[in-house]
């Protein structure tokens, strides 16, 4: 039993599509984090899962039952907003109790709920406050809390972080982190901040122009992206994608970028298919942080390449380098000196990179 | 040296700058209290002559104090010389316009909140359209519409009453209540009206519990909008109603136009002074609120 299912869900606004053929699947206790760029309908997939809009095409399913036309009460779903959107007439308290009211829940069973949920979440001091006299995090945890009352199936969270200042951000994300951690509960989560991403899910998937580009765990969609979005979309500064051709002699495949000697062995690669390699055109991905500037592993491959332009960041340094034409960027401890415009040897640990077709931009 | 010559200039600058700003500032509360005055001075004409007698009007002097303070034109006013045919005064009409003022600005009020509330929180296909049709409702000349209004209020069976004023005045309310009650709620996230839906509000308790109780300030202003309209209708008013059902704009223009013998000015200002004082007291209390409810919401964020 999947405690959430979509299947081939499309929907579109006039003659927008808006999403295209969603599959989506959740085990109970999840944590899955809907990324993308603005635009890339992952806040309406959000919001169809909670019933707000309407679907044009597919089912979604909630503990294998069809809830498609179901009211967003009777989903068993708990949403927290970007804006937290607290009642500004009500309490804290009125705000948290207003859908077990709605739900003609006893006063005993509401009063019980509130003591629990609100010392659990820190807010039993703040119950008689009116949303105006919290602060940003105060009202993020009244936000949560009133989710939590009502013991729902399915947390949905569209972009709950997004208005709180950085060093709030980060607090908050740990305590979401922790609520996970112990309460267990199925997760939706939409965010367009990758960090987020990463540090909350327990798979994420990756959304543009309406299509899921890549739903996995947080360590394959880094070490192992799907296609050239996904790879270019996570990291940051995101992988490099060189531009080249493969060349295969009997047993030896490598990598070679036009006007260039250096050809790069990629024998070890895990190829999803071996067959028509020879002279494809192809985007050879390797992230900043796997070029070193010395020798690590037996396996790393040396070249040369100029170094043009030098980013001091604090603990670190973004260097970019010029491969024939086409930028190279990597990342240095910021202890290391370069040079710039001068050749410097540089080591890429080939156990890590991707390899796309340069048409189809898809993963080979 | 240099430098001392330099703080020298500087003072010289400053002083010339004090002289400057001071000159200004005097020049400002002139300019304001002589439009101000502008503004105040045929309200203390209408007081003081309505406190004057007769024989001190005729004497001439428009501006000067009355020699003492004469309330009978007020009374007059108000309530008649106490004699049959002919004496016409505001009370009864006064009353008519209470009777009529207070249900139209309170249906129009209502109808626009739920208007607004449908048009920007439940969207539906063609609202786009509706609103703009709404909208001409704003533009449409007054004049345009009493022969086909008169018409329907004839069919109606419900013409020269104050429930006819009523449906009139509510109906040409609805256009710039719904108007302001959308630009208002436009401005709420609609994330308030997809929380209260997954807790199980439906349309009404949203509407009632969540959204109203926030609209304070948007209610003032309309009902100040709305009021000032109703009350100093005067088209409407002579057109659809006459005699006794009259509200107190049509009465005053009675009274003031239809007197046979000398005019008494005295009484005229006094009438006109109290069908203007309604409008007012409800800017003033009124006022009051808005400007709290504004800055309540500030607070807000």
């Amino acid at each position: 039993m999947k405690t959430l299912k979509i299947e081939e869900l499309s929907k579109n606004f006039g003659s927008t599509e808006v999403l295209r053929k969603i599959n989506l699947e959740i085990d109970e206790g999840n944590f899955l984090v809907l990324l993308g760029p603005s635009g890339c309908g992952k806040s309406t997939l959000l919001n169809i899962i909670a019933g707000l809009e309407t679907i044009n095409e597919g089912n979604v399913y909630i503990d294998d039952y069809n809830v498609s036309k179901v009211e967003p009460k009777d989903r068993n779903i708990a949403m927290v907003f970007q804006s937290y959107a607290l009642y500004p007439s009500m309490n804290v308290r009125e705000n948290m109790i207003f859908g077990l009211k709605q739900a003609k829940v006893s006063k005993e069973k509401i009063e019980e709920q509130l003591q629990k949920v609100s010392k659990f979440l820190q807010v039993d001091a703040l119950l008689q406050r009116k949303p105006s006299q919290l602060s940003g995090g105060q009202r993020q945890r009244v936000a949560i809390g009133r989710a939590l009352v009502r013991e729902p199936r399915i947390f949905l969270f569209d972009e709950p972080l997004s208005n709180l200042d950085a060093k709030l951000r980060v607090e908050m994300r740990r305590e979401i982190k922790k609520l996970h951690q112990q309460l267990k509960t199925t997760v939706v989560y939409v965010t367009h901040d990758q960090t987020e991403a990463m540090s909350l899910g327990t798979n994420i998937a990756i959304m543009n122009h309406g299509v899921i580009q890549q739903n996995d765990t947080p360590e394959n969609i880094y070490n192992k992206p799907s296609n050239t979005f996904v790879a270019d979309f996570i990291g940051s500064p995101s992988m490099n994608l060189i531009k080249g051709n493969l060349k295969q002699n009997s047993n030896q495949i490598s990598f070679v970028v036009n006007g260039s000697n250096f050809e790069i062995p990629i024998n070890g690669y895990d190829f999803k298919e071996k067959s028509n390699l020879e002279n494809k055109e192809v985007f050879f991905g390797i992230r900043p942080e796997h070029i070193f500037s010395k020798k690590s592993n037996d396996g790393d491959f040396e070249i040369n390449l100029r170094a043009d332009l030098s980013e001091y960041i604090g603990h670190e340094q973004i260097m970019t380098f010029d491969y024939e034409n086409q930028e190279v960027l990597a990342k240095f401890p910021s202890t290391i000196k370069i040079e710039l415009s001068k050749n410097t040897k540089l080591y890429f640990d080939l156990t890590q990179i991707s390899l796309f077709d340069a048409k189809t931009e898809e993963r080979i | 040296m240099q430098g001392s010559l330099k703080s020298s200039s500087y003072k010289q600058l400053e002083q010339r700058s004090k002289y400057t700003n001071i000159f200004l500032r005097w020049f400002l509360y002139f300019v304001l209290i002589l439009f101000a005055s502008y503004f105040i001075f045929p309200l203390y004409v209408m007081i003081v002559t309505s406190l004057k007698t007769m024989e001190e009007i005729r004497q001439g002097t428009l501006l000067t104090w009355p020699s003492t303070l004469n309330f009978d034109s007020w009374l007059v006013a108000w309530g008649g010389r106490g004699y049959g045919a002919g004496d016409t005064f505001l009370k009864p009409y006064f009353w008519n316009s209470i009777k009529m003022v207070v249900p139209a600005v309170f249906f129009s009020t209502f109808i626009g909140a739920m208007a607004g509330y449908v048009l920007t929180k439940w969207r539906f296909k063609g609202d786009k359209w509706i609103f703009l049709f709404l909208l001409f409702g704003c533009f449409i000349p007054y004049q345009a519409i009493l022969l086909p209004m008169a018409r329907t209020l004839g069919v109606l069976g419900i013409s020269n009453s104050v429930i006819g004023l009523v449906l009139v005045h509510t109906v040409y309310g609805i256009p710039f209540t719904t108007l302001f009650f959308r630009n208002f709620y436009v401005s709420i996230p609609s994330e308030l009206v997809k929380a209260a839906r997954i807790d199980g509000a439906g349309f009404f308790k949203i509407f009632f519990k969540i959204l109203l109780p926030i609209s304070t300030p948007i209610i003032v202003v309309t009902v100040i909008w709305q009021f000032t309209q109703i009350w100093n209708d005067f088209l409407f008013g002579s057109t659809f109603s006459f005699g006794e059902a009259a509200p107190i704009q049509v009465a005053l223009n009675n009274m003031v136009l239809s007197s046979t013998s000398v005019k008494e000015y005295n009484v005229d200002m006094a009438s006109a002074i109290i069908a203007g004082i309604p409008t007012l007291i409800v800017y003033v209390l009124a006022g009051k609120y808005f400007i709290r409810g504004l800055t309540s919401g500030a607070v807000k964020g």
